[in-house]
Formats: structure tokens, C-alpha cells, sequence
């Protein structure tokens, strides 16, 4: 497969394709009839998976950035389009492209006005994430970090429940002032940088390489990147556009706020906050307060979740606690829980996706998120209760789905680092069985006591269709995850370098990290 | 080209594009005293005005592309490319308002046949504006520029908020004039020169940075020109004035009148008192409060017309950012961020004008409820126009405020850029309300924006001036290239000077 795809040249053209795809893929949306719109998205997105689906087989196991692009934009500033993929980025990648088709599928029957700019905008969006995830020079990575809140804002906007415009605008100035922030930064190191060397440049690899000369700075440029990360991923006490955001948006709205959008939080500490100024993310006082507030959005954003009544709010939630994992996982900062962050990251978009489009299934249903509304519904959906049984047996982390893996990795990858915070951690995944054991109980058991649920249609093929997948991922992933973690070791393992190298050693705390093999 | 401003023949040449929008002046002034009876006479004006423009932007183009410098002793124009570059967008934003205009007037039944003469003189104050490279020729500029402003704002002889504006803009304008005037004065009995490039190299060899006279001097010309930037708390007249003139003049003056007055603000400080730092700290409080005042009270604001007038309040802010920055890099990146702010403004105000229909009522954000499903091109050119001025990625909007950013930047102002980016989130509170209203908001009825509609003319300078704002926004390299040369070219002169 590798030598067929290399044969045609696929590392020097995938990534470009990959952005330009969704683009003209919107252009022809609009102009085509309304009628078309959603099966024309649906192949435009399912084509830029089948493309995309190659960089599993061609990628290497390097630390090294693959299927590179790199043409100058404005030379004038020095500002290349410089793309390319690592260890980091290829499952965020591919996770976007995964959910992009099925999200479209799942819009099938919920959007019924104006498809064509809604399906354009989900295409539009696309480019932003993926620009995002593949972004090698600041100046880009900027403008796609940007560019995706507009579909967002509009897709909250225009086609989400009764408070959208309050949710909408809430999700926008939130993003919004941590991002402009970090645009100073940007600019500080960027002119730093090019006094020092000479040399004017946006380019990752050269802004990481010179970043010394950024230190008298590096607490206040390292505080306007984590305020904008943080902002994003959502960590307490930032995450109160979250719950707003999922609750208002469209189901594939919220399947691609909660599966990707908060991603790219995290993937930001991974490749800019933290490995650019390790000694500010590793001081004692830094570190004490990342991940206080890692714990604390993992305890909190369970014990809120568990006191929902509307289902989506739960699961809005609920990702406020498991990204608390993801972010212990990072500022541990040994190879397994680093990896373990990833592979939560990858994790929790499936799991909280597929369980958001189960939330919007019921609702199509009922047109009731509440929990109470429901009860019993495992006599008279059993494909439906069989699904979001297995969805929420991932989320809580069972051996043998794709939640455990994750979760798994970190506490183990973290407990050497920080015990204590381990430790409460821990308890988050026993409050996760709780609120969503006791959910589905409420919604699939207990007695069918409501006449309006009697007859209630069960999945159809196009919904089984859509979770199809993602319930192949949580088996997959749970039961063989080696070939995803061979891919991520090398990334993760040169980022640890990468900070204990240029770390002040004195002032980290010593970490225990456990042997590797 | 080497033109020797000492011979009429040199002058001659260096004024040739004030020279021919002169005569394109006496031209529409000779067509409109032969006819101005009907709307096809008042047409012809426009058209003259235009073909005038054109010519005007051709003889700024070759002195552009021929290099001119001047040879021998410097003179009170300039010749380099600030001077031809802020000529441009002054040509391009008065060639936008009199096409959007054409419409305009017809509309609002205005019988106003000097309507476009008066465009035409203000742009021609505007030239000496960003090319006078003496106090006194600036001065002339910007009242040969004011004066016609003041008629423009009042044009609309039936309407009583104009004629409220007209005076008071006048008052106030008449007021700044002497400020600005005083402190020539005092700049010229400290320095004995009105001359920008004289009074520059005094003040960095003769100790111009202490001398009272010429500080007092430099303080009453920050206030004149504060006053005709609108820049807080010099802005008190803004609102007002901006809110009763004609909707395609208000355009006109918060676009193109305010770059003029930038232009000639940025060449004064860099050129004349470069070699003291004095004003630095003024400027920097101006547009920090500039900046934060114009938004919040933008922010306040449900008429369409004043909130785009409070914004134009904190772009000025952005502008002093710029000219804080006090290095070539501000100087271009003011010129860049001209060209951009003049586009999205007269773009805002074309949609406004298309939208306020009948009698210039006053539109509320909420009139513009479920524009984007009966007029979906109109309301997304305003997006555009919004997005840009909010500095959104992917409009020239976002280069400009980048590359003023990264002048702050190079000047080691972090603070005064953090302050800039706070002031744009506080923005987006106000540009994002009109794209909800016109996307996320149902039409209140079928008939609400039957009316609205941009045919002809104004149709052209939405649409262009929506993909310019594009194009630049995602290949400035040509703009950016061409701004840069125009800031290099600022303190060359400086050098030149020096070096004699």
C-alpha cells in the first residue's frame, strides 16, 4: 500500500489536497441546487477521508515532520504555507476526517433549511481544523485557529437551539480574546527571533530553534498562548462557553466541538506552549496550577455532569472532565502519559462524538433533551440501547474499549510525577460510571411510563451507518491499540527531549520516569 | 526622474497631479454652470469627476514610476512614495464615494449639482495634505480639504440634523484650524523654518526636544490634528456630524478626510520632529484612549450609523498605534491600513446608504433582521466589510492590524499592542451584532427589505470593494511591497536632509 501511494507521489501532495478539497467542495455546494447539497458534502467528505485515510499507511514512525509543503505566502514578513504532519498531528488529522463524513450523514434529517450554506460551512470548517493541526508556521496556524470560528459561530448561529445567538457569540468572544492574546505573542517572538538571528521568519522549526532569546519574556508570551489554549480545551475555570456552545449547537455541531474543536486546546500546549517555553511550564508554581486545575476540571466537571437533567449538558460535561485527563497527561510529561493524552484526545472524539449524535438522535425523536422525558427505551429501541451502552462504557474508560487505553496511560504516566494529583484524578473515572451509568439507566431501563415513547422508531440504517464506525473505533482501539502508539511514540518522545533538554533542571521536579520498553 | 524644485519648470512637474485635478476642477465647474438643471446634468458631474480622478491617479502614477526625486535643496512638496501612495487611496476613496453618490442622490432627491465639484476640491486639499513637506502648505491642504467637507456635511439643504452637522463640524473644524495654526506659529519662532525637513534637522542637532516654544508649538499641532483624526477626547464633534451628513459624505469623511489628516500627521512627526521623542508619550495615551473609548462607546450604540461612527473613532486609535510606533515600519504600516480602512469604511456605508432608504431614516441593527435571506449578496458583502474591520483573518482588515501590531512591536510598545488587541475583542461585541441580525434573525416581514437594493454604481463599489478587501486580505504582497517602499521613503527624505 505505502509503495503504491508513494508511486504517485502521495507525501508531496496529500497535505495540499487534504485543504483545498473542502474548499472547492463548498464552492460547488452553493452553486449546485439545495437538493443535492447534503449527498455533495457527503462526498466531498467522504473523498477527503479516502484521501486522507493514506497517511496511516505512508507515514513513518520518526519524530520527524512527514508529507512536508512548503511555498512562500508573504515574503515581505517571511511567512511560508508550511504544513506537514507528525506523530502529534496524524491522529487528529485523521480523527477529523473520520468525523467530517459521518457528521454530514449525521445532519441528514435535523438540518431541513438553508443545506447549502450549512453544508458548505461544514466543509469550509474542515479546512480550518485540518489548517490547524498541519500549520508549520505560526503566521498560518494563526489564521486557520481564527478562520474555523466563523462556520463554527454560524453553524451555532443560525441552525441551533432557542438561545443560540446568546451561545453563538458567547463561543466567539471567548475564543476571541484568548487568540487575540496570543497573536501578540506571536509577534513578540517572531520580532525577537528575527533581531536576534537576522533572519524574519514565522517558520516553526526556526521560531523553536532561536527561542532563547525569548526568555525575559517567555512568562508573559507562555501565559497569552496557555490563556488561549486553555480557553479552548476548556479547562476550569475557562469552560463556561462549553456547556452554552454544545448544548445550543446543531447535533454535528456539537459532535465536532466536543470530537475536534477542543483539540486543538491541547494540541496547542503539545506543539507551541509547552514546548516552546519548558522552563516556564515546568516551574513549580506553573505546574502546581496546571494541574490543580487539570484535577479540579476533572472532579468538577463530573460531579456537574452528574447533576444534569439535560442529556447534552451531561455530555458537555463530561468533556470538561475527561480533557482534565489530557491535560495531567501533557504536564506529566513521561512517554506514557503524554501518549495517553493522545490517545484521549483521539478517544474522546470518538466516544463523546458518537455520544452527542445518540443525544441528537433522541432528540430528532422526541424533540426533548431532558432525561426525565425518557425511561424504558431498551423495550422499544434495543439497537439504540445496545449502542449507547457500549458509547458509554468507552467514555467511562471499560478494559477493552478505547476509553481505558487512554486513561489508563496517563494515571499510570502520571502517578511517578504527581501521586497526589493521580490519585483524585482517579476517582473522576469512578464519577464517570456514575453519571453516565445513571443516565442510561434513566433513559434505556426502568419503566416505559411515558405514552409519547411507546412508539418510538429504533435506528435506521443511515444512524447505524454513522455509528457504525465509530463503535469499530472504540472496539478497535481498545483491543490493539500498538499500531496507534507506535505511531505516537517518536513524536511524544522527542517533545519530552525537547523540554527536559532545554529545561532548567534545577528548578523541575525531579520526575520518575518509568522504563520505556 | 530628478526634478529640481528650485526651476517654475521642476514645481511645475511635482505638482502635475495637483495641477490636473485643478483643472478638472475648473472643467466640472464650467460643465455644472452650463447645466444643472436635471438628474442627467448632475450625472455628467459625476462622470467628469470621475474621468478627473482617473487622470489625477495616471499623473501620480508617473511620478511614481518615474522615480522623481528632488535635485538640489528640498521644497515644500514632496516627492516620494508616501506622497504617491496616499495620493492613491485618497483618489480611490473619493472615487468610491462618487460612484456610490450616483445612486445616492437621485434617491434622496438632492439637486446639489457642486456636490461633486466639492468632492473633487476636498480630494485636491487632501493631495497637498499627504505631499506638503512644509507646515504652511499642509495647512492650506487641509483647509482647501475642510472647507468643501463642511458644505458636503450640510448638502442635504431639507434635512436638519445636516444642517446641525454642517455647523457644527464647521465650528469645531474652524476651532482646530487655529489650534493647528497657533502651533505653526511657535514651531516656525523656535525653529525659523516652516519647512518639515529644516525643522527636523534642527531637532535633532539645536536641542529642538527642549525648547518650550517649539514643545508648546508641537503640543497645539497634536491638538489640531487630533481634532480633525477625531482622536479621543478631541472627538466630541464625530458622532454628531457623522450621523447628520449624507450617508456616501459620512463615508467619505470617515474614510478618506481622516487618512488625509493621518497622512500628513505621520510625515509632520517623522520628518519634522523624528529627533524628538516628546510627542511619543502623547501619542501613546491618545490611542490607547482612543482606541478603548471609541469601541466602548461603539458598543453602546443601536443606530447602525453612529456605532460605524464610534468605530471609526477606535480605527483612528489603530491608526495612532501606528504613528506611535514612530519608526518606518508604522509609516507603512499606517499606508496599508489606509488603504484597507478607507475600502471596508466606504464599503459599510455603502450597505448603510442601500439599507436607509427614504429619507435617510435611521437603521437600527435589528432593521437589518433576515437581510441574508432576502438580499443574501448585500448582506454578505457587509459581512465582509464587518469582519474586516473587526481585523478577521482573511481580509485585508487582518493585515493591516498585523502589520501595526508588528510595528508596535518593533518598537518595543507590548504594551500599547495588548491594548489594541483588548480594544478589537471589545469590537467584536458591536460588528458581530449586525451579522447575527442579518443571518441568525428571522425577517419580520416578506416586504422588509423589498427596498433595500444596491443597482448600478453603488452594486460596483460593494462588489469590488468586497473582493478587493479579499484579495488583499489573502495576497497583500503586491499592497504590502508597495507600503513598504512608501515608509522606507519617509525617512530617507529624514536622512537626505541630515546628510547636507
Amino acid at each position: 500500500m505505502a509503495a503504491l501511494l508513494t508511486g504517485i507521489g502521495y507525501e508531496r501532495w496529500v497535505l495540499d489536497a487534504l485543504l483545498v478539497l473542502p474548499l472547492v467542495g463548498a464552492v460547488i455546494v452553493m452553486l449546485r441546487p439545495a437538493a443535492e447539497a447534503k449527498r455533495l458534502a457527503l462526498w466531498v467528505a467522504v473523498v477527503e477521508f479516502v484521501v486522507s485515510a493514506g497517511l496511516w499507511w505512508t507515514f513513518e514512525a520518526t519524530a520527524a515532520m512527514q508529507f512536508t509543503v512548503a511555498r512562500p505566502w508573504i515574503p515581505a514578513w517571511g511567512i511560508t504555507y508550511r504544513l506537514g504532519v507528525d506523530g502529534i498531528s496524524l491522529f487528529l488529522v485523521l480523527l477529523t476526517t473520520l468525523t467530517m463524513p459521518l457528521a454530514v450523514l449525521g445532519s441528514w434529517t435535523y438540518i431541513t433549511e438553508r443545506e447549502r450554506p450549512y453544508y458548505a460551512l461544514m466543509l469550509v470548517l474542515t479546512t480550518g481544523m485540518l489548517g490547524v493541526f498541519v500549520a508549520l508556521d505560526l503566521f498560518v496556524f494563526y489564521v486557520f485557529w481564527e478562520i474555523m470560528l466563523v462556520p463554527m459561530y454560524f453553524i451555532i448561529g443560525v441552525w441551533g437551539g432557542a438561545r443560540r445567538l446568546y451561545a453563538a457569540i458567547k463561543f466567539f468572544l471567548y475564543t476571541f480574546l484568548g487568540s487575540l492574546l496570543m497573536f501578540v505573542a506571536i509577534l513578540i517572538i517572531y520580532v525577537l527571533v528575527g533581531r536576534a538571528t537576522g533572519q524574519y521568519s514565522f517558520a516553526y522549526e526556526h521560531l523553536l530553534g532561536n527561542i532563547a532569546v525569548a526568555q525575559p519574556w517567555a512568562f508573559w508570551l507562555f501565559g497569552a498562548f496557555a490563556l488561549a489554549f486553555a480557553i479552548k480545551v476548556p479547562m476550569f475555570p475557562f469552560h463556561t462557553w462549553l456547556p452554552d456552545a454544545h448544548v445550543e449547537a446543531p447535533t454535528a455541531g456539537s459532535v465536532i466541538l466536543a470530537g475536534i474543536l477542543l483539540k486543538m486546546g491541547t494540541y496547542g500546549f503539545l506543539r507551541f506552549a509547552v514546548p516552546f517555553f519548558p522552563d516556564v511550564a515546568l516551574h513549580p508554581g506553573v505546574q502546581a496550577t496546571v494541574v490543580t486545575l487539570a484535577v479540579v476540571g476533572i472532579v468538577y466537571g463530573a460531579l456537574v455532569a452528574m447533576v444534569q437533567p439535560d442529556f447534552k449538558k451531561l455530555i458537555a460535561y463530561s468533556s470538561v472532565s475527561h480533557l482534565g485527563f489530557v491535560m495531567l497527561g501533557i504536564w506529566a510529561l513521561t512517554l506514557q502519559s503524554v501518549q495517553g493524552a493522545i490517545v484521549i484526545m483521539l478517544n474522546h472524539g470518538i466516544s463523546t462524538g458518537a455520544l452527542f449524535f445518540l443525544a441528537g438522535m433522541l432528540y430528532e425523536r422526541r424533540h426533548s433533551r431532558d432525561i426525565a422525558a425518557f425511561g424504558g427505551l431498551a423495550k422499544v429501541t434495543p439497537a439504540f440501547a445496545a449502542v449507547l451502552t457500549i458509547v458509554s462504557l468507552s467514555s467511562i474508560g471499560l478494559p477493552g474499549t478505547n476509553g481505558f487505553v487512554g486513561e489508563f496511560l496517563v494515571l499510570v504516566g502520571s502517578f511517578g510525577t504527581y501521586p497526589w494529583a493521580t490519585v483524585i484524578a482517579t476517582t473522576g473515572v469512578i464519577f464517570a460510571a456514575a453519571y453516565l451509568l445513571w443516565a442510561i439507566q434513566r433513559i434505556l431501563f426502568q419503566k416505559l411510563d411515558k405514552k409519547e415513547n411507546e412508539g418510538l422508531p429504533d435506528l435506521s440504517a443511515r444512524e447505524l451507518l454513522v455509528l457504525g464506525p465509530m463503535l469499530a473505533c472504540i472496539v478497535w482501539v481498545g483491543v490493539y491499540p500498538a499500531p496507534i502508539l507506535r505511531r505516537i511514540e517518536p513524536a511524544a518522545q522527542a517533545l519530552i527531549m525537547q523540554v527536559e533538554r532545554s529545561a532548567d533542571p534545577a528548578t523541575t521536579v525531579a520526575r520518575g520516569t518509568p522504563d520505556v520498553d | 526622474m530628478s526634478i529640481d524644485l528650485a526651476t517654475a519648470g521642476g514645481v511645475t512637474l511635482a505638482l502635475a497631479p495637483e495641477l490636473v485635478l485643478t483643472a478638472w476642477c475648473l472643467i466640472v465647474m464650467l460643465a455644472i454652470a452650463w447645466r444643472h438643471e436635471g438628474e442627467a446634468d448632475q450625472r455628467l458631474a459625476a462622470w467628469l469627476s470621475l474621468l478627473g480622478l482617473a487622470s489625477t491617479a495616471l499623473a501620480v502614477a508617473w511620478l511614481w514610476v518615474g522615480e522623481a526625486r528632488p535635485a538640489g535643496l528640498a521644497g515644500a512638496m514632496a516627492l516620494d512614495p508616501f506622497r504617491y501612495l496616499s495620493a492613491l487611496v485618497f483618489l480611490g476613496g473619493a472615487a468610491l464615494t462618487v460612484l456610490l453618490s450616483l445612486g445616492y442622490l437621485g434617491r434622496e432627491r438632492i439637486r446639489a449639482p457642486e456636490y461633486y465639484l466639492l468632492i473633487l476640491l476636498a480630494t485636491l486639499g487632501m493631495l497637498f495634505m499627504g505631499g506638503g513637506a512644509d507646515l504652511v502648505v499642509i495647512f492650506l491642504g487641509l483647509e482647501l480639504m475642510s472647507v468643501p467637507v463642511y458644505v458636503l456635511a450640510g448638502v442635504n439643504r431639507r434635512s436638519v440634523v445636516g444642517a446641525e452637522a454642517a455647523l457644527k463640524y464647521f465650528l469645531l473644524g474652524a476651532f482646530a484650524s487655529g489650534f493647528l495654526l497657533y502651533g505653526i506659529a511657535l514651531v516656525y519662532g523656535a525653529t525659523g523654518t516652516t519647512n518639515l525637513a529644516l525643522i527636523g534637522a534642527q531637532a535633532s542637532g539645536f536641542g529642538l526636544a527642549t525648547n518650550p516654544m517649539a514643545l508648546i508649538g508641537l503640543a497645539l499641532l497634536l491638538v489640531g490634528f487630533g481634532f480633525k483624526v477625531a482622536a479621543v477626547p478631541f472627538h466630541m464633534w464625530t458622532p454628531d456630524v457623522y450621523d447628520g451628513a449624507p450617508t456616501p459624505i459620512t463615508g467619505f469623511m470617515a474614510a478618506a478626510v481622516k487618512a488625509a489628516g493621518f497622512a500628513a500627521l505621520v510625515r509632520m512627526l517623522l520628518q519634522a520632529f523624528g529627533g524628538a521623542p516628546a510627542w511619543h508619550e502623547a501619542v501613546w495615551w491618545l490611542a490607547a484612549v482612543t482606541m478603548v473609548a471609541g469601541n466602548l462607546m461603539a458598543l453602546a450604540q443601536r443606530a447602525l450609523k453612529r456605532l460605524l461612527a464610534y468605530s471609526s473613532i477606535a480605527h483612528a486609535g489603530y491608526l495612532l498605534v501606528a504613528v506611535t510606533s514612530g519608526n518606518e515600519e508604522g509609516a507603512a504600516a499606517f499606508l496599508f491600513y489606509a488603504l484597507a480602512y478607507t475600502l471596508m469604511t466606504v464599503g459599510a456605508f455603502a450597505v448603510l446608504a442601500a439599507a436607509g432608504r427614504d429619507g435617510e431614516r435611521d437603521v437600527l441593527v435589528e432593521d437589518l433582521n433576515g437581510l441574508a435571506s432576502r438580499r443574501p449578496w448585500i448582506a454578505a458583502g457587509m459581512t465582509v466589510f464587518l469582519l474586516s474591520l473587526l481585523g478577521f483573518p482573511g481580509t485585508a482588515g487582518f493585515i493591516g492590524k498585523w502589520y501595526i501590531l508588528s510595528s508596535a512591536v518593533e518598537a518595543h510598545q507590548y504594551l500599547l499592542a495588548v491594548v489594541l488587541v483588548l480594544a478589537s475583542v471589545i469590537s467584536a461585541g458591536f460588528y458581530l451584532p449586525p451579522i447575527m441580525a442579518m443571518y441568525m434573525q428571522p425577517e419580520p416581514s416578506p416586504e422588509a427589505h423589498r427596498g433595500t437594493v444596491l443597482a448600478g454604481a453603488p452594486r460596483l463599489v460593494v462588489a469590488l470593494v468586497a473582493a478587493a478587501l479579499l484579495v488583499l486580505g489573502v495576497w497583500p504582497n503586491l499592497a504590502l511591497d508597495a507600503a513598504r517602499d512608501g515608509g522606507a521613503g519617509l525617512r530617507t527624505a529624514v536622512t537626505y536632509t541630515l546628510a547636507r
